[in-house]
């Protein structure tokens, strides 16, 4: 069976913020022409430094939401009754009820126990994920819709589609973006994975958020290395960190320094290794350090 | 009143402006931190702890003795967390949203509900600030109902300060939701400026009234000032891109206590919001 | 008996899919008469999440008693398992060299997962 040995590195970071979108920039500069998957979906930055020009466009419907037709409602609450999710709105005196589709999760349970059957149940549009073409190889991103439920679900056709990508155009390696935190988008942009690096900070927010993400690198069997940005804000708590890694069997891959310049490189909306910075040295040493082409 | 502090884009400061808003108020006050994959605020609080609750969400439950695999609670599911082979039906429960619907439609009422535990509440008391969080369990795909947990312990007579996960879905939606105000935190940078878009979208969806904290001032351009000003959103705190704050930050240090100079900052934030809600501001 | 196989493509000359859940698609092929059918699994394939179980599902309602694939996840062996459905991975480059194998007792039968799921 001809399976494609592709590589996918994701790029997490469980605490926000610590730099992980600037890095995965450098890298996409720095691999031979990766195809590159931007999983952060609810805030993604990725396409602010690669400007991608986009050659697909393609909806995204993540299930369905109960919407009440007014006209048919005769007001007797059981929707409110059943709802877990604090999802149905009384009306008023003579009011319709009505469901708020932020709260909404599609469950259908209202529109099943409605004694009127007065409960319409619409697939909804959650959102869109993009083909495009950047500078560094092709890419693979997603807007999802405000307030949409689970956007670990358009993670997951967001690498799909790179996956696909890759093996269809022959690239050895998947890039991936992936989002902050340890929930459904993360364990989506993960599992299956060959290689996840978490870029943390020296702070106690970094090493506690840190430990966090790596039990869930190897909840998934997933090999992780850990490289401190800014380190040099607190040398302390970056050697704190590397054993912490060290000891839950993460390797380190290196140490990338506090710059002031990597926003210039956004403003100019380049990736850091594409400028003249301080720190784009560092960032080349932990690319290699990885080991990926 | 409730305060809910948000970021479309994470790092920007949430836990900061939180915790030092909380500090400021000082007594009787509430911190939730519903930051629930990596809550943060009590690194900077301390205190002790003075509870501990494991949360869980209703699961199905199938008694085989009754059930005739009939196939209508899966036939019902919407999540695919519940599906008949054979005899009876599987759960399939880091699918399950809780809904209860299956037991409801099973025609020999043979399904029942157990909890399948999700993560736990804790809280802690640091001269006079209540902290109450939630820490989800590793593994654990959906932070909301753990989320609505935290919220569930808010006393309403008293003020809470709320320190929400960053990003605009479905868990921050659950934290924010019922807030009065919202205080959304960005940095001045193209990163910071796009992910502060959303989250206004975000919260203008809600129908909050909000205002915008700029926090590492000097760190890029004046893009996120254009935005708010076009906008005609309040910018009602900067703070400065100042190293002793980020190395503060890093010790686990709320600023107002290692920098002293800083706590009218957090003083006039507070005063501006009032001032702002009482012009009627929205 | 009935065999599933996880193809792309609607030919016993077909590559092999190595996924189940999110395959191209099926062919099952009865042993019995020589027959086959070929079931597209694009809409499964979609789905956000919870495709292991659909496939399982699918192959299920066809009569299918054993599974022949590359790699299987946790979700779908739990329910091919519930279901009666032995799976066995290979390693064969077609589906008629899969059933090859297969009709020699040459393939190994997966007693657990061997993949962690795509989790959505």
């Amino acid at each position: 069976m001809p399976e494609a040995k592709i590589q996918e590195l994701v790029i997490i970071s469980g605490k926000g913020g610590t730099g992980k979108t600037s890095i995965a920039a450098s890298f996409a500069v720095l691999a031979g022409f990766p195809v590159i998957a931007d999983c952060d979906v609810d805030a993604a930055d990725m396409h602010l430094i690669l400007a991608p020009s986009v050659r697909e466009r393609h909806e995204f419907r993540c299930g369905n939401e109960a919407v009440i037709r007014a006209a048919d409602c005769i007001r007797c609450g059981k929707c409110l009754e059943v709802c877990r999710f604090d999802a149905v709105i009384a009306g008023g005196e003579g009011e319709s009820y009505a469901i708020d589709p932020v709260a909404c999760e599609g469950c259908g349970v209202c529109v099943r126990f409605c004694p009127e059957q007065a409960v319409d149940f619409p697939e909804s549009l959650c959102g869109e994920w993009m083909v495009s073409e950047t500078r560094c190889g092709p890419m693979v991103h997603a807007r999802l819709g405000i307030a949409a439920e689970n956007s670990g679900k358009l993670v997951s056709t967001v690498r799909r589609e790179a996956r696909r990508l890759a093996e269809e155009k022959g690239h050895g390696l998947v890039l991936v973006d992936g989002p902050p935190g340890i929930g459904c988008p993360v364990i989506a942009s993960m599992t299956g994975a060959s290689q996840a690096l978490v870029v943390t900070e020296p702070t106690v927010s970094g090493e506690h958020d840190l430990e966090r993400v790596l039990k869930l690198a190897r909840h998934f069997d997933i090999p992780a290395a850990v490289c401190v940005n800014k380190w040099d804000l607190n040398p302390d708590m970056t050697e704190r960190i590397e054993a912490l890694a060290s000891s839950s069997g993460a390797r380190i891959a290196g140490r990338i320094r506090y710059d002031r310049t990597v926003t210039l490189a956004q403003i100019q909306e380049k990736a850091v290794v594409e400028i003249d910075a301080p720190s784009a040295g560092d960032i080349r040493l932990v690319w290699e350090t990885l080991g990926l082409k | 009143m409730i305060l809910a502090v948000a970021s479309g884009k994470g790092g920007t400061g949430k836990t900061t402006v939180s915790v030092n808003l909380a500090r400021t108020i000082g007594h009787g006050v509430q911190l939730l931190d519903c930051d629930v994959e990596e809550p943060n605020a009590h690194l900077f609080l301390g205190g002790r702890e003075t509870g501990s609750e494991i949360v869980t969400i209703p699961i199905p439950e199938v008694d085989e003795s009754l059930c005739i695999a009939c196939g209508e609670c899966g036939r019902f599911c919407r999540y695919h967390a519940i599906v008949t082979f054979g005899s009876t039906p599987l759960v399939f429960s880091e699918l399950c949203h809780g809904c209860g619907g299956c037991a409801m439609v099973c025609p020999r009422e043979a399904i029942r509900e157990t909890g399948r535990r999700i993560g736990v509440v804790e809280t802690r008391e640091t001269d006079g600030i209540t902290l109450i969080q939630g820490r989800l369990d590793i593994g654990v795909a959906m932070a909301p109902p753990l989320i609505r947990a935290v919220k569930a312990r808010l006393k309403k007579e008293t003020a809470a300060i709320l320190d929400a996960p960053p990003g605009t879905s479905c868990p921050v939606i659950a934290a924010v939701r019922g807030a009065d105000f919202v205080l959304l935190v960005t940095e001045p940078t193209p990163f910071g400026l796009h992910d502060l878009r959303l989250a206004v979208d975000m919260i203008r969806e809600l129908s909050i009234p909000f205002g915008v904290v700029v926090n590492r001032m000097g760190v890029g351009d004046d893009r996120v000032h254009r935005f708010c000003r076009e906008q005609e959103i309040p910018v009602l705190l900067e703070i400065p891109d100042d190293r002793r704050i980020a190395e503060a930050y890093s010790r686990g240090e709320p600023i107002v206590d290692a920098l002293p100079e800083y706590a009218s900052h957090f003083a006039t934030l507070l005063w501006n919001i009032r001032e702002f809600r009482n012009a009627g501001g929205r | 008996m009935k065999v599933a196989f996880t193809a792309s493509g609607n030919t016993l000359d077909a590559t092999m899919d190595p996924r189940f859940g999110r395959a191209a698609g099926f062919i099952v092929y009865d042993t019995d008469n020589d027959t086959f059918e070929v079931i597209d699994n694009q809409q499964i394939r979609n789905s956000a999440q919870g495709a292991g179980i659909q496939a399982a599902e699918t192959i299920v309602r066809l009569g299918a008693n054993c599974l022949v694939t590359g790699h299987c996840g946790p979700n779908a062996f739990r329910a091919l398992t519930a279901a009666g459905v032995r799976v066995y991975t290979t390693q064969a480059a077609t589906v008629a060299d899969a059933l090859e194998a297969f009709r020699a007792g040459a393939l190994s039968v997966m007693n657990s997962a061997d993949v962690a799921g795509h989790w959505s």
